[in-house]
């Protein structure tokens, strides 16, 4: 199927690993992802104040834009996704504020284009099973926590495709590759988001609470759909060394770094070396890095 | 007496044997009038049957009970019709016919001398509706605590049952599943048992009509930031009447579900799906505030070092003695009140913790419990939606009995000769189920007095 791709900013610089993985990957089970044309940054945060339209347009020129390529427009960013996501449903229930918008950005939009997390597309639209049937690489015993962070689950009455609570749309991906998904009690709790530049000592807290949770119901590993969310579970640990004795980090996966391994891809270009805390070691212990060898066997 | 001369039936139909539903059978048929009495369970009591003391007099719920409940059982102008559904309702005010259906008990209630010979062999220890599903630890179960004869594959719903005559579950009955077993057929000393039972359709002939039907609660599988259903040291407020309970799975023992330790440090989340516009239902349950004080005090009763913390948004205490009730929980039996909402309760280790805040002092609060108490919302029961559009009634916007004037007339529906009584209109207390009761009584009779009988002029 095909479906346009917006990348966001953060996937286009510090994510651009995390781009890779989602781009080949989709690519691997079947999901034909097209570039929004000439795309802009989303906003990068929902406005709360629905008088002041201006900050829709934003992310409404990028529907605008999306709209051009088809009716389903995906991006792999979770915050990207959250503002998009939003931005369209807002348009679609307010006519007179979308008029507004329309004049200013000087477009006829209806809120025509279905906007979906790319787990979501990945989860309804390919399906599980059928990514599963293309596993080269099986996941086998690597023990991994899914992190969903809040920007896919909330508010679960506008963005929402999985238990805002206790969501599994991760972890069952994770089982379709092989991995052994963790469940553990605060992969939807917040990580502290851009606390991490003002407060970054309470993100810390979050993170390490997160993370020990994590370890505690015996994960080796995280999982995560967001980009930020994995910026601060990642970078955080460093800290956490100093602050908590014996604190043994964890590296932290973009969920599609996972997936193009177990797929069999090149996996050169997901952006290992801007990990914290160092992946590559984990996976070599579980056979699932072998280096240059595995690349030169992938099947792509 | 049963037939007007101006063609009324002057027999009662009763939906739901609670406290509500039995007070209106006695006090109608006390009068002389012919009642027929209608549960969707084996026995008549409703949810007060299921609970361990009431407040805020803490008399033990079964042992104040029981008399209504076997007078009901033996009154010779009550029809019983326990372990059925109204299924069909014709006819207006005075002449309602009324199709009732009896599910299989696969047992042969006339035969039945309830000696209990079934349920005590039966090999099938199920989680038990009753007990709201507590499974308790292995060790519990075999410590012979659990009362003979419930939470059975064949069983009764308790010891002071009324009827006390055994039903067998078809979901879990070795027999049913697996084909095999039959012990209960092989113990019963009179042949009762009959594996080969259907259910039985009755018709009755009514002239007026009481919905008692009751509440049921809100389902902890959605309140998914108190764990969803999925922590089972996490439990709902009936569950915890049935731990507290002399005739609950533990025999009043006080135990936790998970590994059947005794739980020293015990918390009650208020307000679980109540006053929550945004995600269940706006309303307050209203009986939550003390049934929690009544448990936390029966809980320090039980284990006197224990402790016992209340989170709760306000305390609405309003019924008389129930404020000094409170006052007493907070100050003789020392059970903490902290004025928060929790945002989160999970498991970690074998602790439950819960996160909230205080909201005097403004910090956050984080507790390790044992054992976590939810009192999620009252909800009505399940079959209410379908009885209403059978007979054309409506429901308010969360499924309640709409009154046909709240204010000035609370037991009436927009129907001539249907009534309402007990928490099938809204959360409602114990005395309050039963004034109502009363109260629909009153209005019947009042009804049944101008009915002319034939032996009348």
């Amino acid at each position: 199927m095909r479906a346009t791709y917006f990348p966001g900013c953060t996937l286009n610089t510090t994510g651009k690993g995390f781009d890779n993985a989602v781009r080949a990957s989709a690519s691997a089970v079947g999901l034909e992802l097209i570039e929004v044309p000439d795309w802009n940054c989303c906003g990068a945060t929902y406005p709360l104040i629905i008088d002041n339209i201006l900050e829709l347009a934003a992310p409404a020129h990028v529907l605008v834009a999306a709209q051009t390529q088809g009716r389903i427009l995906t991006t792999a960013c979770t915050t990207c996704y959250n503002v998009l996501k939003r931005t369209n449903e807002f348009i679609r229930k307010h006519p007179d504020e979308r008029d507004r918008l329309n004049t200013f950005i000087e477009a006829e939009y209806q809120g025509e284009v279905n906007v979906k997390d790319i787990l979501h597309l990945l989860r309804d639209d390919i399906g599980f099973e059928s990514i599963q049937s293309h596993v080269q690489k099986p996941l086998t015993d690597l023990k991994v926590a899914c992190y969903y962070g809040c920007m896919v689950l909330r508010p679960p009455a506008e963005v929402g495709y999985d238990d805002p609570d206790h969501p599994t749309s991760l972890d069952d991906l994770m089982a379709a590759l092989g991995a052994t998904p963790i469940d553990f009690p605060h992969k939807n709790e917040c990580c502290g988001a851009y606390l991490a530049v003002k407060a970054p000592d309470v993100t810390r807290d979050m993170v390490y609470t997160i993370l020990r949770s994590a370890q505690a119901a015996g994960a080796e590993a995280i999982a995560t759909n967001c980009p930020l969310c994995q910026f601060n579970l990642d970078k955080q640990q460093a800290e956490m060394r100093k602050i908590h004795a014996g604190y043994r980090p964890v590296p932290v996966f973009y969920f599609s770094q996972l997936m193009g391994l177990a797929l069999g891809l090149d996996v050169r270009e997901y952006g290992w070396d801007q990990h914290y805390i160092d992946a590559r070691p984990l996976l070599a212990a579980r056979n699932l890095w072998q280096g240059e060898a595995m690349v030169e066997g992938a099947t792509q | 007496m049963s037939s007007g001369e101006n063609g009324y039936s002057r027999r009662v139909l009763i939906v739901g044997g609670g406290i509500a539903g039995m007070q209106a059978a006695l006090d109608i048929a006390g009068s002389g009038y012919e009642v027929v009495l209608v549960d969707k369970l084996p026995s008549v009591g409703g949810h007060m049957h299921q609970l361990s003391e009431t407040f805020p007099t803490l008399d033990c719920a079964q042992c104040i009970m029981t008399p209504r409940t076997v007078d009901v059982g033996r009154h010779e102008n009550i029809k019983l019709h326990v372990y059925s559904e109204v299924e069909e309702i014709s006819g207006q005010m005075g002449n309602f016919r009324v199709r009732i259906r009896r599910k299989p008990a696969y047992v042969n209630w006339d035969a039945c001398t309830a000696c209990g010979a079934c349920t005590e062999k039966c090999p099938q220890l199920v989680p038990f509706d009753f007990d709201r599903h507590l499974e308790m630890a292995k060790e519990m179960r075999t410590g012979g605590v659990r009362h003979v004869g419930t939470g059975k594959a064949i069983y009764t719903l308790s010891p002071q049952a009324v009827p006390k005559k055994p039903v067998i579950d078809v979901d879990h009955c070795l027999w049913f599943q697996k084909g095999k077993c039959r012990l209960c057929e092989k113990v019963c000393p009179v042949g009762a048992i009959d594996y080969e039972q259907q259910e039985a359709w009755f018709e009755e002939e009514v002239g007026a009509i009481i919905l008692a039907t009751g509440f049921e609660l809100y389902p902890l599988e959605k309140l998914g930031e108190y764990g969803g259903g999925r922590v089972p040291d996490v439990i709902d407020a009936l569950a915890m009447e049935r731990l507290l309970s002399a005739s609950g799975p533990t025999a009043g023992v006080m135990r936790r579900p998970s590994d059947g330790k005794e739980p020293r440090e015990v918390v009650w989340i208020q307000c679980a799906g109540s006053r929550d516009p945004e995600l269940a239902m706006p309303y307050c349950s209203k009986v939550c505030c003390m049934y929690s004080a009544k448990q936390a005090m029966l809980y320090k009763h039980k284990v006197h070092d224990g402790q016992a913390i209340v989170f709760y948004i306000d305390i609405r205490s309003a019924g008389k003695r129930y404020e000094e009730f409170i006052q007493r929980a907070m100050e003789e039996d020392q059970v903490l009140y902290i004025r928060g909402k929790p945002s989160k309760v999970f498991r970690e280790g074998d602790k439950v913790m819960v996160w909230g805040a205080d909201t005097l002092t403004g910090q956050p609060v984080e507790v390790a419990a044992d054992l976590v108490v939810i009192s999620p919302a009252m909800i009505a029961s399940p079959g209410t939606q379908r009885l209403a559009e059978m007979l054309g009634l409506e429901v308010d916007a969360y499924g309640w009995w709409a009154e046909h004037e709240s204010n000035m007339a609370p037991l009436e529906t927009s129907r001539p000769g249907v009534f309402l009584a007990g928490a099938g209109t809204g959360p409602k207390d114990i005395p309050e189920a039963v004034s109502q009761g009363s109260g629909a009584a009153g209005k019947v009779l009042s009804l049944l007095a101008r009915w002319k009988g034939p032996d009348e002029d």
